[in-house]
């Protein structure tokens, strides 16, 4: 057989052509740049999403309701969803679990925020932010999910906020003949979220739950577990909560041979540590060097090769800008600290910003 | 204006290298107080101002499809001219000068911004951010001062080509942003040198003839056409609103650094310059304009020029509330703090200008002294 190799012929549809005749009109805007004012929820518009209401839960935790853009791909039971939060200004991105059931008829999804301390965005969400509100959004990932084939016997093993998946997990529906047991820890009976739904989920009969109020009886140690759930090994076993809790739980089931059973959430994977200096990694240039915390990251980028962009050299013309990937620096000129976390979208000026701590430059 | 050090009364020989220092310090203090206040207010006031350009433009726009009707004519063009001047200016410059990069918008920010003009934000950024600000009012490194075309310095040396300059700079007027565009291209010395066929200098200069393009598709032949019967009409609507804001902003900017009483510096003192002594430049080097809170607006606050070029990258919105502050410091030093109406200030640049295409004396023929350093060390 032989074939000529044609090129396709490029087909621009209608809509394309449209497209383009507005963009040559509204230039140096977009279209969309317009519509954004009218319908940020459009079709086509970057993800975003509008508060309807910020429900309390607990004394410290509450349940936002979103109406989510057009362009939303709904969740799986278990998943989160990065939201892009403008706190005083300066827009935070933060991963929350989707607590509601997939498939609401009216589209709209529920995250549950507990505030925690010095949590710019999680008490802002709980105590400030008003409906109308519009935030950024990203599609709901993550794989702390339920199978399709659900297995008989499950074990849910929280703490705190680490409820919020299993809940979404819980309302979207486990099979009738599911064997559930939840172990949560809170402080007391008042601070557990979803307090009522649960009680009254186990007192269907849906689900075994035990409480465990860690200001009266301490934390839960994992060798209590025996006591509590005899058959917890044969289970399969879904973990949201605290670091502390979630590696105690990881090393049992580790000692155990079982870690195939044992599913996790973290949402804090990376911990900034800020200090002086530390080593930067230029992604782009595959180029990493250490720096001290007195020397810009423009001048270490330069001296180790690097092609940086630059301009004045003083912090004024915001020629240097670029990506901080993950990590800290600190402005020589006032010492205030920026950190940040892949998907943040954190820029920030190398000429004025030293190391604090491990950096990675998108350059 | 004369550069400073060559002046028979300095106006800074009073002050020490500590007393610099300590200005320096001063100001410093007023960056961070703003800083660590900046948050929600300002991010709603930047936003409801792009949102209320965006919608006078597109509704401007509109009217002017039927501009054949004189009153919408008249409503559509007096809206298109004050949107393209609140892009230009209080969103376009200050969002490319990197004020508003704090919000972490990616909407907002310095490295996606662009604006309703012929020079690209990236070549703008360059010849604006990085030379202009940092070499303010340098004679020999500060290109705004004349545009590379004018004189507008008794120490700049006189050509018979500049006896034309008031008419050049009427016409740059009435063109401002193709004289930008030429002037972050550096298009005449690249072509005098024959730099013209380097690719970088091509790139850039095929960047502007896209950016010229796009502009002039949409303003000259894509609205009118949209127009139908009022094509001709939404064509001189357009024109003229480009030519408003050309006029409009060329004005505000002269005022910036031209009217009396702005010092220029020579090149040789900014030589090993301290932070204490450029923000001393910075404050002798500029002139603001007084006025009502509209024409701060309409000027981009531009007006605040002194504390724009003390601290370029705070939010514009904030210059009117630390002016006070500013200008008490310079009273404290016995500094001029240049400003006035701009009717003032607009014809004090503007004579400058018409003086100046004439031959001077050169100051240093009158004041036959060796040029004294930027800072009198010593003399307290």
């Amino acid at each position: 057989m032989t074939t000529t190799a044609s090129r396709r012929p490029q087909k621009v549809s209608f809509r394309d052509r449209l497209l383009r005749l507005a963009g040559a009109v509204t230039t140096p805007l977009l279209p969309g740049d317009y519509l954004d004012l009218v319908a940020p929820l459009r079709a086509g518009a970057p993800l975003r999403g509008r508060i309807l209401a910020v429900r309390p839960e607990t004394r410290d935790a509450a349940t936002v309701v979103i109406q989510p853009g057009r362009g939303w791909q709904g969740h799986l039971p278990g998943q989160y969803v990065r939201l892009g939060v403008d706190v005083d200004g300066v827009r935070q991105w933060r991963a929350y679990s989707v607590t509601s059931a997939p498939g609401a008829a009216d589209g709209r999804i529920t995250v549950t925020v507990k505030a925690i301390p010095d949590g710019k965005v999680s008490n802002h969400l709980v105590r400030r932010v008003r409906p109308g509100t519009i935030v950024q959004l990203d599609q709901a990932q993550g794989d702390f999910v339920v199978p399709a084939a659900t297995p008989g016997r499950v074990l849910f093993l929280t703490a705190g906020s680490g409820i919020t998946p299993v809940m979404g997990m819980l309302r979207a529906g486990l099979p009738d003949r599911a064997d559930v047991v939840l172990v949560h820890s809170a402080p007391t009976r008042d601070d557990v979220i979803f307090g009522q739904e649960l009680r009254a989920l186990a007192a269907r009969g849906v689900l075994r739950l035990v409480e465990r109020h860690t200001d009266t009886d301490g934390l839960l140690g994992v060798h209590e577990l025996a006591g509590l759930v005899p058959d917890h090994l044969d289970r399969e076993t879904w973990a949201c909560g605290p670091v502390g809790m979630l590696d105690a739980v990881e090393g049992y089931w580790e000692s155990n041979g079982l870690v195939d059973r044992l599913h996790t959430e973290r949402f804090r994977p990376t911990v900034i540590t800020p200090g002086e200096g530390g080593t930067v990694t230029f992604t782009g240039a595959g180029v990493t060097v250490e720096a001290d915390g007195a020397t810009p990251i423009l001048d270490a980028g330069e001296q180790a090769g690097v092609l940086m962009p630059s301009g004045c050299r003083m912090g004024i013309c915001f020629g240097c800008v670029v990506p901080l990937r993950e990590g800290a620096v600190r402005d020589l000129r006032n010492g205030d600290l920026t950190t940040a976390v892949p998907g943040d979208g954190v820029l920030v000026q190398t000429c004025v910003s030293a190391a604090a701590g491990t950096c990675d430059i998108e350059l | 204006m004369t550069v400073i050090q060559k002046k028979a009364d300095h106006p800074i020989a009073h002050l020490t290298a500590a007393d610099i220092e300590i200005i320096g310090k001063e100001l410093d203090a007023i960056r961070d107080r703003v800083i660590a206040d900046r948050g929600e207010r300002d991010a709603r006031y930047i936003r409801k101002v792009i949102k209320t350009q965006r919608t006078l433009e597109i509704s401007s726009r509109a009217v002017l499809l039927f501009s054949l009707f004189p009153p919408a004519w008249i409503v559509g063009t007096a809206g298109l001219a004050v949107a393209k001047i609140l892009d230009n200016m209080e969103i376009g410059h200050n969002v490319l000068h990197g004020q508003w990069d704090w919000m972490r918008d990616p909407k907002i920010h310095s490295t996606t911004w662009d604006w309703d003009h012929v020079s690209p934000p990236e070549q703008w950024k360059h010849s604006h951010n990085e030379l202009h600000h940092r070499y303010t009012n340098v004679l020999g490194k500060d290109n705004d001062l004349g545009y590379g075309i004018m004189r507008v310095d008794e120490d700049q040396p006189w050509h018979p080509m500049y006896l034309g300059q008031p008419f050049y700079n009427f016409v740059n007027a009435c063109f401002f942003e193709y004289g930008i565009a030429a002037y972050d291209l550096e298009l005449g010395n690249n072509l005098k040198n024959g730099k013209h066929k380097d690719p970088a200098f091509r790139a850039r200069a095929r960047a502007v003839g896209r950016k010229i393009r796009r502009q002039v598709l949409k303003d000259y032949v894509l609205h009118p056409l949209l127009s139908g019967p009022s094509f001709l009409s939404t064509l001189a609507a357009t024109f003229t609103a480009n030519l408003i804001r050309n006029l409009w902003s060329h004005s505000v900017i002269m005022c910036g650094h031209f009217p009396n009483g702005v010092e220029t510096f020579e090149k040789t003192s900014i030589e090993g310059e301290t932070r204490g002594e450029w923000y001393l430049r910075q404050m002798l080097g500029s002139a603001n304009i007084s006025g009502s809170r509209l024409l701060h607006i309409m000027t981009g606050n531009l007006s605040y020029q002194i504390e724009h070029h003390l601290f370029p990258d705070l939010p514009s919105n904030r210059y009117q509330e630390i002016a006070p502050q500013v200008r008490a410091l310079f009273d404290r030093y016995g500094l001029k703090y240049t400003t006035g109406p701009l009717p003032k200030q607009v014809a004090s640049a503007w004579w400058k200008v018409i003086r100046l295409s004439l031959p001077n004396r050169r100051a240093d023929r009158r004041q036959p002294v060796a040029p004294a350093p930027l800072v009198s060390s010593g003399t307290a």
